[in-house]
């Protein structure tokens, strides 16, 4: 148990910052800001599986390895992501979405 | 004893056909019309040495002609419907070999003169192969579907050869019409086939034309509007024949099929093609007999009767000499089906029967000569009218005698073969329908009348002066004719009543002297008339044509048939039936599909930008989707 702060708490703070980043995800035309948006919404899951494990089974702790699992691949997904990025950079001197479109054909 | 031998009558032609088709350009002309001839010699060899045989070495046994059947299954439909492919040897087929191969032969001899530097020589040797390669075919067929298959192949090459020269406009007009006109026919013929199939479930001559057998016993088992089933068949499948042998109303193919060259007139539209309406009649005949007491075959006879009427009244007024012996042709034919419209079976009642067939000898001579001597006379003249022409026998001896005989026989002069067969035919007429016996002896007078005008007209009548003077034709062309002529005097002392009847067993047949007295006086009147009107030049003719005034106009313009036939097509059927239906087709079937085309083309050119690439808008539905089901749960949960 977390002292003085209810579950309840605990998820609309995630939920918000799940909401930010699904609005930054569509809303954003820069694609770090995309890459930080999905971030959030992973830090959102994240915060909700430990908060969660914390609440339910309180002497377990698969919660909290998925949460670690969750970040290590999401660290390995944001080192691709901008490698992806810088590359493309490189192509095109832009990181905006709207000048990677040609990549379509 | 072994017929197979006989396969090879056709397929000589056959080869000849591959032979020169295939190898066309690189043949020199002379030696392809060596090749025709050789080939078409064996073949006639090959037939006279089956007639023989069959007639005189075999000859009856039990006192009845055997029928020899060699056949091979060619198609399965169930277990007793099958179609076979073979060679059926009995009177009537032996004697069409001996005509079709002689009438053959002599036309390919005297083409090689005719045909002498024109520019398709091979080709039109290849097609006179595959033309008597259909013919024999046919000839020999043994059941009504092997007669249907080379039906049409001869319908083919009949198409193929007036069509030959295809740079001429009419020619090309000509050739199609034909093959539209027969092939419209021949639509009648194809259901009367499968009726026949499918009511019988045989299509073997030999089990249909059997007298005791289940088809003739039992034509009453099924009716349709108050026919038997099996009258309609044979009405239907003499509907095909009718158009092959241009019969009233299916005439009109047969005069503008005389653009082809004359040769071709002279093979296929006078001797043999045209009379496969009258042979399968005759192969047929136990049927047409037996089935319904002859209804059937009363229309055959009625047909004909008008049909040999109506077109010696046009021939009278045409002045294109291969039309008038077009016309002529449709007369004798229209002659040939009503003697078998008047034939009983039994013994001295087959006598229609008989003639009919011996009609059908003598006239394929005589008229084939006469289209070879007309050949021969455009030719020297080049020219088809009878207006470029006259006085030509001082240049002409062979050709103006072997045509005089020609006309002669054709008028049913003593002692000439016309004379004998017609006189049969007169005689059948007579005893058994006595309106028909006044039609044919009017149109054997109205035939010797229209004959000698030609006759007169071509080679006596006016002094023509000509651009260049006529010559007699080369000896390939006149042999022929003095052929045909020696066949046109003697072929009349053949005793055909001994040798084909409908029971194939024979009579005795006797010279009626009254019905032949009269038959040639009436012959004799008309060619006193054409005589008085045509032997000098003057203007009898016109006169009576001027006093005919309106008749006269309508029977030259043939009673305006083939403007009657292009109203009917052009104006009613192509205009009011299928020019809605086209319509119909393309408007409202074809539209409704080009129309889900079109729509779905245009759909999917608005839609395609909702699958932009853009990984944002999909985000954007998923989630707008993800939150309306989201909020549908909740809907259903909370109520």
């Amino acid at each position: 148990m977390i002292a003085g702060i209810s579950i309840y708490e605990i998820l609309t703070v995630t939920s918000i910052l799940f909401f930010i980043g699904v609005y930054g995800f569509i809303t954003r035309k820069n694609l770090i800001s995309i890459l930080m948006s999905i971030e959030l919404i992973l830090n959102a899951s994240v915060i909700n599986f430990v908060v969660i494990n914390k609440y339910l089974y309180p002497d377990l702790l698969q919660g909290v390895f998925f949460s670690i699992f969750i970040i290590a691949v999401a660290a390995a997904e944001t080192a691709l992501a901008v490698a992806i990025i810088i590359n493309l950079y490189r192509q095109i001197a832009s990181v905006e979405v709207k000048d990677t479109e040609t990549m379509k054909y | 004893m072994n017929f197979t031998y006989i396969i090879l009558i056709p397929l000589i032609p056959l080869v000849s056909f591959l032979l020169l088709g295939i190898f066309n350009k690189k043949i020199k002309p002379g030696i392809s019309g060596y090749i025709g001839v050789a080939g078409l010699s064996t073949s006639a060899a090959l037939s006279f040495y089956t007639a023989y045989t069959y007639f005189f070495t075999i000859g009856k046994v039990d006192g009845v002609y055997q029928t020899f059947v060699e056949k091979i299954t060619w198609m399965n439909f169930t277990d007793t419907l099958a179609i076979d492919m073979g060679i059926l040897i009995d009177p009537i087929s032996v004697m069409m070999l001996v005509v079709v191969s002689t009438i053959s032969l002599m036309v390919h001899i005297y083409s090689r003169g005719y045909m002498k530097g024109d520019d398709g020589y091979t080709r039109f040797f290849a097609f006179l192969g595959l033309f008597s390669f259909s013919m024999f075919g046919l000839v020999l067929a043994t059941n009504l579907f092997q007669i249907y298959i080379f039906w049409e192949l001869v319908g083919v090459s009949s198409f193929l050869l007036i069509g030959y020269y295809y740079t001429k406009s009419s020619a090309v007009a000509a050739a199609k019409k034909a093959f539209i006109v027969t092939r419209f026919a021949d639509l009648g013929f194809l259901i009367g086939i499968l009726i026949i199939g499918y009511y019988t479930g045989t299509y073997d001559f030999e089990t249909l034309n059997n007298p005791e057998g289940s088809t003739i016993l039992n034509w009453a088992s099924s009716s349709f509007m108050g026919l038997s089933i099996i009258t309609w068949a044979l009405i239907l499948i003499f509907m095909g024949g009718a158009g092959k042998s241009a019969m009233f109303p299916l005439h009109i193919w047969l005069p503008d099929a005389m653009e082809g060259p004359t040769p071709v007139s002279a093979l296929i539209h006078a001797a043999t093609m045209v009379v496969a309406g009258v042979y399968l009649v005759a192969r047929l005949f136990p049927m047409y007999y037996f089935v319904e007491d002859g209804f059937a075959l009363n229309i055959v006879a009625y047909v004909g009767a008008f049909s040999s009427l109506f077109a010696a009244i046009i021939a009278i007024t045409q002045t294109d000499i291969k039309r008038v012996l077009a016309f002529s042709t449709m007369s004798q034919l229209g002659y040939m089906m009503l003697a078998l419209g008047v034939s009983g079976y039994d013994g001295h009642e087959g006598v229609g029967y008989m003639a009919s067939m011996f009609h059908l000898f003598t006239h394929a001579m005589f008229k084939a000569l006469l289209f070879l001597g007309a050949g021969s006379v455009i030719h020297a003249v080049h020219s088809n009218y009878l207006k470029d022409m006259g006085s030509l026998r001082k240049y002409m001896p062979i050709t103006n005698i072997t045509f005089l005989v020609a006309a002669l026989a054709i008028s049913g002069v003593f002692p000439l073969s016309g004379f004998w067969s017609k006189d049969e035919i007169l005689v059948a007429a007579f005893e058994h329908n006595k309106l028909i016996y006044f039609v044919g002896i009017f149109v054997a007078g109205l035939t010797a009348f229209y004959m000698f005008r030609l006759y007169f007209g071509i080679f006596w009548g006016k002094n023509t002066t000509y651009k260049h003077t006529p010559h007699e034709s080369p000896i390939s062309m006149t042999f022929p004719l003095m052929i045909l002529a020696f066949i046109s005097i003697f072929s009349g002392f053949i005793p055909f009543s001994e040798l084909i009847t409908p029971d194939k067993a024979g009579f005795e047949a006797h010279l009626n002297i009254p019905l032949a007295i009269v038959a040639t006086i009436i012959g004799l009147i008309g060619i006193g008339l054409a005589y008085i009107f045509y032997k000098k030049e003057n203007d009898l003719a016109d006169r009576f044509s001027n006093a005919f005034g309106i008749f006269y106009k309508w029977t030259f313009n043939k009673f305006y048939f083939d403007e009657i036939y292009l109203f009917v097509t052009k104006k009613i059927i192509f205009n009011r039936i299928a020019g809605p239906i086209a319509r119909f087709d393309k408007k409202v079937v074809d539209g409704t599909m080009e129309g889900i085309g079109n729509k779905t083309v245009v759909i999917s050119k608005k839609i395609k930008g909702i699958q932009s690439g853009k990984v944002q808008d999909y985000a954007l539905s998923f989630i707008a989707g993800a939150v309306v089901l989201a909020l549908v749960f909740i809907y259903l949960w909370t109520n």
